[in-house]
């Protein structure tokens, strides 16, 4: 599904390397957790799969499923089924939330080339889906996560996943902010979406996350590489000793 | 200049118009030459004239400019029930009007109404002018009580079942029109007006708007998209106690245009609401001028004022908010804001307060700033292609302003132009 091959990422603005060789494959239907310390580049990883500029990559690749990420807007990199849950969800006043919503599910249908969803079939599906993440319909009104609290932007992030249905999703601390409830909450609304087609890409501090989203693998990662892979027994490992003594068994 | 020079100046402008004084009108008319005569054109030394260049308005023949083919767009208001008065260069149509009838409301034309020796209009035409002609010269809006040969008396006395629309044609490359509406709102009544269109290749336009006891007056206005007319318009309002005043402006291009908005709020409890979305891509200069007196109890003042810039064009705000002695519980909102797609737009802002009661709430606020790059990122990272991702943001932006409206089928309209406008200009600048 996802594949990166020695990507190497450094900030446009100034000469600070950020990525410096990563590689990691997420084959179809896996679930994988990157965990690391931070100022690792874990969340730039997300940022230049997703797209969004400041960043240039100076060596290697990114594909989706053969489909090179990097060379594509950050709208055809979602159209062809990525979607990054944000970390910090921006708040945009004026924006409802339905619109937006509504807009961005038919805008990646059009590029598809697929038929727009009607109104009421969408209001149908956004209800139901809303619903089991506890989105009341006032939340649907209001304009795009402004005055959302920290729970309800994630929660609104995984409605977003859940309407979008993308093939291989990054969860960039979704975990953070979060109370024990909300994160049963959202952890129930990603395993919904597990799927034989569709990969996740989960980025985290803790391993308390991966108690509610099992992981298949677990890669850890420092100083802009992936220095260890394992299975759920290493998040296991980190929350247990830190990431000292990994680190000083790579150095 | 000296002064010899500035009379000559001002003799040169009014040269080509006729005075017609007959009837009631004559001697208002008088009055208007006379405070012309007084004030002279304005200057580029002239403080309210700093950020607009007022060459285009003082010259003896209007600078030219051609007529605009809007393309496939049809004409906005035009799904609206509506009673309509068309103008051309500033010419009443009289066949391309309806009929000049509604329940509950009189409609005369200036024309042919100023031979009279009364008419319930004397009251007005020329007098909220005059008043609001301190503390600041508006000497343009004297030069059209002086010299309008044309326009539109409405005395309102019930709740207009349909809102009354101008529609002004601009047809000759060198039209130089100047209307001047009256409108009387009588106790308890109710008009919402539409207005559209260039009008001419120079336009100069005042309405005067007197509203009384509960009455109320709803103003939405287009000003069509040409891109070579000047025009220099003034709403003159003056309202009793528990009035209603409300007026938006959608401005689109256009080489020069000065709106002046002057309310005096007479009467206690009274509201007066004035709000305007300017979008302007090149050769556009754009100025809001604002003047809101707060004389009674309780009254609530609101000035929401958007305005989308690129490729060079300019805004401008002046907006004040003068709170007399006595006029204590006043509530005074200002806000102007500008968002500029490019680094060759700028907007300049003069927001002002003058208070001389001591229980009042006013606030105000001025910005300029970019389209949201972070917010642009997370609308594109779902899948939202950039041109619509920023159409997006930019009728965000737009969206306190658009809220004045209280009809939701204009409202429609006005934003579905505006999508258009957005549609047809991409915006995505140099990058």
């Amino acid at each position: 599904m996802l594949k990166i091959n020695n990507l190497h990422v450094k900030l446009e603005e100034e000469d600070k390397v950020i990525l410096k060789g990563l590689t990691l494959h997420v084959p179809a239907g896996e679930v994988h957790a990157i965990m690391g310390p931070n100022g690792s580049g874990k969340s730039t990883l997300s940022y230049v799969l997703s797209g969004k500029g400041g960043y240039t990559v100076t060596a290697g690749s990114a594909t989706l499923e053969g489909a090179d990420l990097l060379e594509m807007e950050p709208e055809h990199r979602a159209a062809a089924g990525l979607f990054l849950a944000f970390q910090y969800p921006v708040e945009i006043p004026g924006v409802g939330n339905m619109t937006f919503l509504r807009t961005a599910v038919n805008a990646q249908r059009k590029t598809r080339g697929e038929p727009e969803m009607s109104a009421g079939e969408f209001l149908k599906v956004v209800r139901d889906k809303a619903k089991t993440l506890k989105i009341d319909a006032e939340m649907m009104k209001r304009p795009v996560n402004v005055g959302f609290s920290g729970g309800e932007k994630k929660r609104n992030e995984i409605l977003q996943m859940a309407m979008l249905e993308p093939k291989m999703c990054i969860l960039d601390e979704t975990d953070s902010g979060l109370d024990v409830d909300a994160m049963k909450l959202v952890s129930d609304g990603v395993n919904a979406l597990r799927a034989p087609g569709r990969s996740f890409l989960v980025i985290t501090h803790y391993q308390r996350l991966l108690d509610h989203i099992k992981p298949d693998v677990v890669h850890i990662m420092a100083d802009g590489r992936i220095i260890r892979t394992g299975g759920p027994e290493l998040a296991l490992e980190v929350e247990q000793n830190g990431y000292a003594d990994i680190l000083a068994q790579v150095q | 200049m000296a002064m010899a020079a500035l009379q000559q100046a001002l003799a040169a402008r009014i040269a080509g118009l006729d005075l017609p004084a007959t009837g009631w009108l004559g001697p208002l008319r008088a009055e208007a030459l006379a405070r012309l005569s007084v004030q002279g054109l304005p200057g580029k030394r002239d403080e309210y004239w700093r950020y607009t260049d007022p060459a285009a308005l003082n010259s003896a023949t209007p600078p030219r400019a051609s007529a605009f083919d809007s393309g496939g767009e049809a004409p906005v208001f035009d799904g609206i029930d509506r009673l309509k008065i068309v103008f051309v260069d500033g010419v009443f149509d009289a066949a391309a009007s309806d009929d000049l009838a509604l329940a509950g409301v009189e409609i005369d034309l200036l024309s042919r109404a100023m031979t009279a020796d009364i008419h319930w209009a004397q009251g007005v035409y020329g007098r909220l002018e005059a008043a609001g002609q301190v503390p600041v010269n508006r000497p343009f809006a004297a030069l059209n009580s002086a010299f309008a040969p044309e326009g539109v008396l409405i005395r309102v006395t019930g709740k207009a079942v349909k809102p009354i629309s101008m529609i002004y044609h601009h047809k000759s490359d060198s039209s130089d029109a100047i209307l001047h509406h009256c409108i009387k709102i009588e106790t308890g009544a109710d008009l919402t007006l539409l207005e559209n269109g260039p009008a001419a290749a120079r336009f100069n336009k005042v309405i005067e708007v007197d509203i009384a006891d509960g009455g109320s007056f709803h103003h939405i206005r287009a000003q069509g998209r040409d891109h070579d007319r000047r025009a220099v318009t003034h709403v003159f309002a003056r309202l009793a106690a528990k009035a209603r005043f409300k007026s938006f402006t959608l401005t689109a291009n256009g080489m020069l245009t000065r709106n002046e908005v002057v309310i005096d709020l007479q009467g206690s409890d009274s509201l007066a609401h004035v709000a305007g979305a300017a979008l302007g891509d090149g050769a556009f200069h754009h100025d809001d001028t604002v003047f809101i007196t707060h004389r009674a109890e309780r009254c609530e003042s609101r000035q929401v004022f958007k305005k989308v810039l690129k490729s060079g064009a300019v805004g401008v705000f002046q907006g004040k908010i003068l709170v007399q002695q006595g006029a204590q519980k006043t509530d005074g909102y200002q806000l102007s804001q500008a968002l500029l797609l490019d680094d060759d737009s700028q907007f300049l802002a003069k927001p002002e307060l003058e208070i001389y009661a001591d229980d009042v709430k006013c606030s105000h606020g001025s910005t300029t700033g970019a389209i949201d790059e972070e917010a642009l990122f997370y609308l594109r990272a779902r899948g939202v292609p950039r041109k619509t991702a920023e159409s997006l943001l930019v009728l965000a932006f737009l969206a306190e302003s658009i809220a004045e409206i209280d009809d939701a089928a204009i409202a429609d309209d006005i934003r579905a132009r505006l999508e258009n406008w957005l549609a047809r200009h991409d915006h995505s600048g140099a990058a």
